[in-house]
């Protein structure tokens, strides 16, 4: 598959979400917040960093970006999207998931390696994992705190739109220990943790190619 | 005598007390640039004079000891003092660049903002050599965290680094935090930054030849920060609060854009540009000036053309202002346009701010008005002083004081003394602190914060980058030479522990006040016992700085040279880390006997913490130091360790328990101690490490320390869920939550 790393200014995992993505196989291109077609790439990911610093509200000025009208369209194609920390933030800024990201409840930056639960292993970014399977992904972030109105998180659950929950400890004060969640379409997924930092045995644990699989496994 | 001109239009500044306070010239000092001169200096030239003459530009009291250090080998390729940092050979046709500063004195007065910024310089640093940074290490001291006002300056400080480490995307890696009276009021804040590029793909911070275009690049120019480099050179008081707008405010996100603009731009287009430079201390004026004397021509500043935050800005406040996350690149004519398109790119503004000229005179213009016109050499070469050095009475008293005095610990007592000694904040785990640090991304991060070393591999090479740092300031104190020298031995046992040959040396040589005799003696004796160590483990020192009158009103700092080291694993997938691995493996401790004399426990944290004392003698011996890294070297690259860590602080009985704690694995320690127990469990004894593996190694392991003239015996195995030694027996878990458990109940209470 031909992906599209998305860079805004202060973007910071690109780099890291090539590697992993090459690592598997696939191409991987980092193409610049100004562009405004994407139509030639399989998938697009958004990756983890501060885009303009996290001035005004994390992801809020990024989504503003010309490169966020041709992500619209291509959500719409049914084609896949994936967002990790910074771009979970942006996902939701934009109105392309639910809900929002605040400050963890510690009010401190947490990076650690977290635990969490695969909740349902039949979707396009999970067909590789068995439902309920615990996978090790690191978090890095001080806004992590997943929030939505009551209604929402009962609607995201319903429809099995939670993919991940931290299980054990929940390390910034998510609603429902929510760890990442899709889109209605299912082609949508955005998640705190990092899967590009768990992707190379040298670094201690591979199960974020879980995920790169699973998307590959459905859509390549 | 020459007599330069005097600017066209400006008159001689006023001169009083208060004039010369505010830039921290003595009257001797002034009268000396004034026969340079052969003339007054106008206002202006007496700001940039002040500034490039403070101690924190112009190192006065320590530049004359310099040349103790050894700073050259095969592998470094930069002089020291030369560049912004130092650039050491790692092999395969790359570069590792590195330097280590300090930003105590801002930390004082805004944790926060202080921490933030000295985080930014130092990248800047790097990347203004064109090197991509890989990699940060903090190196904190702070009172004690019982006191409110050192909590807040320690979680400021913290969060500061976070703050503006994290949004750059470069990991914060290793450090240290350590905890000492001294530092009440005056805390240290070290920031090392590591950074690689292709060799050859280096730039210097050159003005390079006339006709040169300056450009600046960057924040706009505010009056943040005016006369840091002064503050940063005088001893802090009660009036000190009132400096905090010298101190600076961070934008991560700018410094963000222009790293990856600079780094790209360097790599791409080396070819438009002659230097590139940061403007840290003293802003507009050093970066410009100290670019010039490398190119040994003149320059042109017109600062009319400095993007600006503030309206009313005078020239002088413009050449001295400290606003964070400016660049000057000195660019070929040709390419003017070419650079700020590049900078367009990331919505970053680069404007031509000056030309190099070749009358070696600094001119600065306001619109048509010439304002200085000193020569650049004058500026760029301040006067350096060897005062009066004698020891401290009170430290010699000290450091002769016997520790075998004491009535050694009671086998009944060994527990506590180790639950006690693991929850010192010297000795606890640092996780509170490095989890609030990203210090993943970039995802090289081999060997993450909490073992001796962090590792870092570098895409695409089989070889490894190890780096630490250390600065055991109580040792210094009661022994400035030997601690020093202990200093850079720690550092390096320390990369050797995970694998790594030591290299080089960065050094932030933290002390008090230089002019009063002690003080001196501190400063001067360190850096020769710093050298002398150096020369015996072959790692040059290729950068550092120096911070010097580090007071408080209640007093100096304990010295702290903290040493930042750089190590090269040859395999980096062999490296090694702290944490016992498997049931039945082998304990051996390498470099001494169990049996240790009580003068082990010299400046200990063992006397620090169960009896309040900073005394006893401070040894070293560098042939075993030495062997001891060779010994680790040649075993990790044999494969044969399963896990290294050094004995240091809190002495063997830590060592045991750390490794423990990190494998969540016990140990039994087999071998009776015979002698006095506290120095056999707690003595700190240098040039010993403890390592494990499997019982199939222990022959090669043996013949390889015997090869060397290293002691290395069997001392126990890997195994249980228990720690002992016969004196010490308690549960893992118990030592473990000790550990774990105490800067948490002292920072989040």
């Amino acid at each position: 598959m031909r992906f599209a790393i998305l860079v805004f200014p202060g973007t910071w995992s690109d780099w890291d979400c090539v590697y992993a993505l090459e690592d598997q196989g696939q191409t991987a291109e980092r193409v610049w917040h100004r562009e405004s077609d994407l139509s030639e790439f399989d998938g697009v990911i958004l990756p983890g960093g501060f885009s303009y610093g996290d001035h005004l509200r994390c992801g809020a000025i990024a989504r503003f970006s010309p490169v966020m009208s041709a992500l619209e369209r291509f959500a719409a194609t049914g084609k896949p999207i994936f967002g990790s920390c910074n771009g979970f933030q942006i996902l939701c800024e934009a109105g392309l998931l639910p809900g929002v990201l605040l400050r963890n409840e510690t009010l401190q930056f947490r990076c650690q390696p977290q635990e969490l639960t695969v909740e349902r292993s039949d979707t396009g970014f999970t067909n590789v994992c068995d439902d309920g399977q615990i996978v090790q992904l690191p978090i890095s972030h001080g806004e992590g705190q997943y929030f939505a109105e009551p209604p929402v998180l009962d609607e995201l659950e319903d429809a099995g739109r939670v993919l991940f929950r931290y299980a054990g400890e929940n390390p910034n004060g998510s609603l429902r220990g929510i760890a990442g969640i899709m889109n209605p379409m299912g082609n949508v997924l955005g998640m705190m943790p990092h899967p590009e930092r768990a992707s190379d045995e040298l670094l201690g644990g591979t199960d974020g190619n879980y995920i790169w699989q699973s998307i590959i496994e459905r859509w390549g | 005598m020459t007599t330069y001109p005097p600017p066209a239009d400006a008159p001689p500044a006023h001169i009083d007390d208060e004039v010369l306070a505010q830039i921290a010239l003595s009257r001797d000092e002034y009268q000396l640039a004034c026969e340079m001169l052969g003339r007054p200096p106008s206002d202006v030239e007496l700001g940039m004079i002040g500034a490039l003459w403070s101690e924190h530009c112009g190192y006065k009291h320590s530049r004359p000891l310099f040349h103790h250090f050894p700073t050259e080998d095969e592998r470094i390729l930069t002089t020291l003092g030369e560049e912004n940092a130092g650039a050491i050979s790692i092999g395969d046709g790359w570069v590792a660049v590195m330097k280590i500063e300090s930003h105590n004195h801002p930390s004082a007065i805004e944790p926060y903002e202080g921490a933030a910024t000295g985080v930014g310089g130092i990248v800047r640093d790097i990347f203004a050599m064109g090197a991509q940074p890989i990699a940060l290490l903090d190196s904190l001291r702070f009172g004690p965290l019982e006191d409110r006002r050192n909590r807040r300056l320690c979680t400021g400080v913290v969060a500061g680094i976070g703050g503006y480490g994290n949004c750059l995307g470069i990991p914060t890696v290793g450090g240290e935090l350590v905890i000492g009276e001294s530092y009440s009021g005056n805390p240290l804040v070290n920031a090392m930054c590591l950074g690689i590029a292709r060799q050859g793909g280096l730039i210097s911070a050159t003005a390079g030849p006339p006709g040169t275009l300056l450009m600046i690049v960057g924040a706009d120019t505010g009056r943040d920060g005016l006369h840091g480099a002064t503050f940063a050179s005088v001893e802090l008081d009660e009036s000190s609060a009132e400096r905090r707008p010298a101190v600076q405010v961070g934008n991560p996100f700018l410094e963000k854009s222009l790293m990856d603009a600079c780094v790209g731009l360097v790599w791409d287009h080396r070819d438009w540009l002659e230097g590139l430079q940061d403007c840290g201390a003293a802003g507009i004026t050093s970066s410009t000036v100290e670019m010039a004397e490398r190119a040994s021509s003149g320059i042109k500043i017109q600062t009319a053309n400095v993007p600006r935050r503030e309206s009313g800005m005078t020239p002088y406040e413009v050449m001295l202002s400290e606003s964070q996350e400016r660049m000057i690149a000195a660019v070929k004519p040709a390419h003017i346009g070419d650079v700020q398109a590049w900078f367009e790119h990331w919505d970053l503004h680069a404007e031509v701010i000056g030309e190099v000229t070749d009358d070696g005179i600094a001119r600065i213009f306001d619109g048509d008005q010439e304002v200085a016109a000193a020569p650049v050499s004058l500026m760029t070469n301040p006067p350096a002083y060897t005062p009066f050095a004698e020891r401290d009475p009170d430290a010699v008293a000290r450091a002769e004081w016997d520790p075998a005095s004491l009535a050694d610990l009671p086998p009944s007592e060994a527990n506590d003394a180790l639950l006690q000694l693991l929850a010192s904040p010297n000795i606890a785990s640092k996780h509170w602190v490095y989890r609030q640090y990203d210090h993943m991304v970039g995802t090289n991060t081999v060997v993450t914060p909490g073992s001796d070393a962090a590792v870092l591999r570098i895409r695409g090479l089989k070889q490894g980058l190890a780096v630490c740092t250390d600065g055991p300031g109580r040792a210094v104190e009661l022994d400035p030479y030997t601690g020093a020298a202990r200093a850079v031995a720690e550092a390096a046992r320390n990369v050797a522990c995970s694998g790594a040959r030591p290299v080089a040396v960065t050094d932030c040589l933290n002390f008090a006040n230089p002019e009063r005799a002690p003080i001196y003696f501190q400063l001067s004796e360190s850096i020769r016992g710093m050298s002398d160590a150096c020369r015996a483990f072959q790692t040059p020192v290729v950068s550092g700085n120096a911070s010097l009158y580090n007071e408080s009103e209640d007093g100096p700092v304990t010295p702290t040279p903290v040493v930042g080291m750089l190590g090269i694993i040859s395999d980096v997938r062999q490296a090694v880390r702290m944490a016992f691995q498997d049931e039945g493996d082998e304990v051996w401790l390498l470099g001494g006997s169990l049996e240790q004399e009580p003068a082990t426990l010299g400046g200990s944290e063992y006397l620090a913490v169960r009896y309040s004392k900073a005394a006893g003698p401070i040894r070293i011996n560098l042939d075993t130091e030495a062997a001891l890294i060779e010994v680790l070297v040649e075993a990790s690259e044999a494969g044969l360790l399963k896990s290294a860590h050094d004995c240091s602080d809190g002495g063997l009985a830590v060592t045991l328990a750390e490794s423990a704690i990190a494998g969540n694995i016990g140990v039994e320690i087999h071998e009776a101690i015979v002698g006095r127990l506290d120095a056999a469990l707690f003595g700190e004894a240098g040039g010993r490490a403890v390592v494990s593996f499997g019982a199939e190694q222990a022959a090669t392991v043996a013949e390889l320390a015997k090869k060397h003239g290293l002691s290395a015996a069997r001392i126990g195995a890997v195994g249980g869920d228990r720690l002992t030694t016969g004196q010490i027996d308690l549960p893992l878990a118990d030592a473990a939550d000790a550990w774990t458990s105490a800067l948490p109940s002292l920072l989040d209470g």
